[in-house]
């Protein structure tokens, strides 16, 4: 696969805007669930679409904005629960979802946005947009119904959508080996006749030739494809969990962190390219970005009591309990 | 009702479904519709006249296909989903509950849900207690959803036309004890039922019979009875009950000042026990006695179709009620 320069910067800095992003919350309003080590997985997925490509995730939600190419200052000052914020501070860490993005829901029911995600496939399906849809889940949500019901449908209608698997390795504390009868996640795809498709997470160009290829079939009318990217989560699964019980190694994290970091690893793609040099910059460019994102979502303004009932409904009706102004 | 009529045909209530999404399929290309077995049951003549994309049969799936509606109307089309059963409403909860009725607020209104669910509350039919339901109070206490339950063919027909062009997600309760009746209902593509409003079915100053769906026509044949001895009872159609015309049931009462409520929900929380908190809290002062609410008791429905029959809203049992309060 020959990249241009250009994008395959792009696909650093959408890397290190996850990175950073999630950092700075850790930092400053430690609240969420964090994306940090899945970064390869998430952007590699992203870079295969267009900008009006749809995309649901979930309670792991800030990385799929941001390798869709969100603006991070309404994403930051939504986690800070800002009126400012992508979803007016109604919606928080768990549902950052950007529909100028073509974000359509960041579903923290898990196995919740496998329906909505086969359902914009199917309206791009009907109304012949040539979108295609991609549905981000985590190896947890397969274990849902909301799984097999809709990757049935999408596969005998042959909807044009992605069912992409960040197969972080546990459901919050329950390892894959021991949630599912047959570990190996791809091979679902079987039971429904499509395409099932593993890869290395970490690496986030073969993640972007894998999705590329089923964003292809999609947009030729030939159906869904299951990809399943091995990757890991570094931190807990939510930042402010509480973990009684170790049920994972520190070995296993440590080899995660110190040999599979999917940014430490497309760093040294990029220098034998030698894109070395503008590493640096890129950087120091996404820094800037954060420092300035946190700097608004502080100085904004909190969303006001009228706003919850606002957003109820797209016509004024009367609802009960409304404050009287 | 208020609105003016033209030309009309004669159509049973589930004939005025099928006229209203035929009518709206012709008007939007972007409304589809959805279901199991629509292609044989109900839908057979959209099928002759639509492309097959827009119809889709689907499998067994409620959550899914529930959802796979909810997620075409957040991306441009406006999906009329066929749940055929209310029952079967439980298992598409997460869709309908934590999906539809909350991505607009919860995106800070990025999003606009134009979803319509149809669902149809069978009972009165010897199917049991899973498929008898009626289980209105579930939605009227989910913000964001639109709920009407439409009890003539011709509301039937202007309310789901208003449904399928509005951009919230609005549940349409069918009630099969109604399927077969006919009446004249209005031809004009633009007839529309305007939602969150009721309808005054009779005038009365004796007594305020609220109603809605199936309820009502057991409302008018009460108040009928109750007339030949003199009681002139007033009922309200709610038509829709959520949001719901809180202005007209508490304009009559404070007329009436005597309040029955038919609905053939479980009596537990129950639409009518909403109807009689809002006019206790905003209507005390004219309530000249208790108000009585005429529900099913709070047992499940049996099989047995003579027992079945007794425990849902009757004319007897609204003329009884109404007996104990003038």
């Amino acid at each position: 696969m020959l990249l241009d320069p250009g994008f395959r910067l792009e696909i650093y800095r959408r890397m290190v805007r996850i990175r950073l992003f999630e950092e700075a919350i850790i930092a400053h309003h430690p609240v969420g669930h964090l994306s940090i080590g899945q970064e390869g997985a998430i952007v590699g997925a992203c870079m295969a679409l267009n900008e009006d490509d749809y995309v649901t995730g979930t309670h792991r939600s800030h990385g799929h904005p941001i390798g869709k190419g969100a603006d991070l200052r309404p994403l930051m000052a939504e986690i800070f629960g800002k009126r400012t914020g992508i979803c007016k501070g109604l919606g928080g860490s768990m549902h950052l979802t950007d529909t100028s993005k073509g974000l359509i829901c960041e579903s923290a029911i898990v196995g919740g946005g496998f329906p909505l995600a086969t359902g914009a496939g199917l309206s791009a399906q009907v109304r012949g947009s040539g979108q295609v849809s991609m549905c981000f889940f985590g190896d947890g949500a397969t274990n849902q119904g909301t799984f097999s019901e809709s990757v049935n449908m999408a596969a005998i209608w042959k909807l044009p959508v992605i069912y992409f698997c960040e197969n972080n390795g546990y459901a919050v504390t329950t390892p894959v080996s021991r949630s599912h009868g047959q570990p190996d996640i791809a091979r679902r795809a079987d039971g429904f006749g499509i395409p099932g498709v593993t890869v290395d997470g970490q690496d986030v160009e073969a993640v972007l030739a894998v999705t590329r290829e089923a964003v292809s079939r999609a947009r030729a009318g030939e159906g869904p494809t299951l990809i399943e990217a091995r990757t890991y989560r570094f931190d807990e699964h939510s930042n402010r969990l509480a973990i009684p019980i170790k049920y994972r190694e520190e070995e296993e994290i440590r080899f995660y962190r110190e040999t599979r970091d999917p940014i430490t690893l497309y760093r040294v793609v990029l220098a034998e390219a030698g894109l070395g040099d503008d590493l640096a910059s890129v950087d120091a460019e996404v820094r800037e970005a954060i420092k300035d994102c946190v700097a608004f979502a502080k100085d904004s303004p909190e969303p006001e009591m009228s706003d919850l009932w606002d957003n109820m409904y797209s016509n004024p009706i009367h609802l009960p309990g409304k404050p009287r102004p | 009702m208020n609105e003016i009529r033209n030309d009309t045909q004669r159509l049973s209530y589930l004939q005025a479904i099928i006229e209203a999404q035929r009518e709206e399929m012709r008007r939007d290309p972007n409304v589809i519709l959805m279901g199991e077995d629509i292609a044989v049951y109900g839908a057979q003549s959209l099928f002759e006249e639509f492309d097959a994309s827009r119809l889709r049969n689907t499998p067994i799936s409620e959550n899914s296909f529930v959802g796979v509606g909810i997620g075409a109307a957040l991306t441009g089309l406006r999906p009329i989903v066929d749940l055929t059963i209310a029952s079967f409403c439980y298992l598409a909860s997460d869709q309908l509950l934590n999906q539809a009725a909350k991505l607009r607020f919860m995106t800070g209104g990025q999003l606009r849900v134009p979803f319509v669910m149809r669902t149809s509350t069978f009972y009165n039919n010897r199917t049991a207690a899973q498929h008898a339901d009626r289980p209105y109070p579930l939605f009227i206490n989910t913000p964001g959803v639109k709920v009407i339950a439409p009890s003539c063919a011709s509301d039937m027909k202007g309310l789901l036309k208003s449904a399928i062009r509005d951009d919230d997600p609005v549940v349409v309760f069918e009630d099969i004890n109604l399927w077969g009746k006919k009446e004249e209902v209005p031809t004009d593509p633009d007839f529309l039922i305007p939602i969150g409003e009721a309808a005054i079915r009779r005038s009365g100053k004796d007594v305020t019979i609220v109603a809605f769906g199936g309820t009502v026509s057991h409302a008018l044949a009460a108040a009928e009875a109750l007339a030949v001895d003199g009681i002139e009872a007033e009922v309200i159609d709610l038509r829709t009950i959520a949001p719901m015309d809180r202005d007209a049931i508490l304009t009559s009462v404070a007329k009436t000042g005597r309040l029955v409520i038919a609905d053939n929900s479980h009596n537990v929380g129950s639409v009518a026990s909403e109807i009689a908190a809002v006019v206790v809290e905003e209507g005390f002062e004219s309530l000249r006695r208790p108000i009585l609410r005429v529900t099913a008791p709070q047992v499940h429905i049996p099989y047995n179709g003579t027992l079945e029959k007794q425990l849902f809203v009757s004319k007897d049992r609204i003329v009884e009620a109404v007996r104990m309060l003038v």
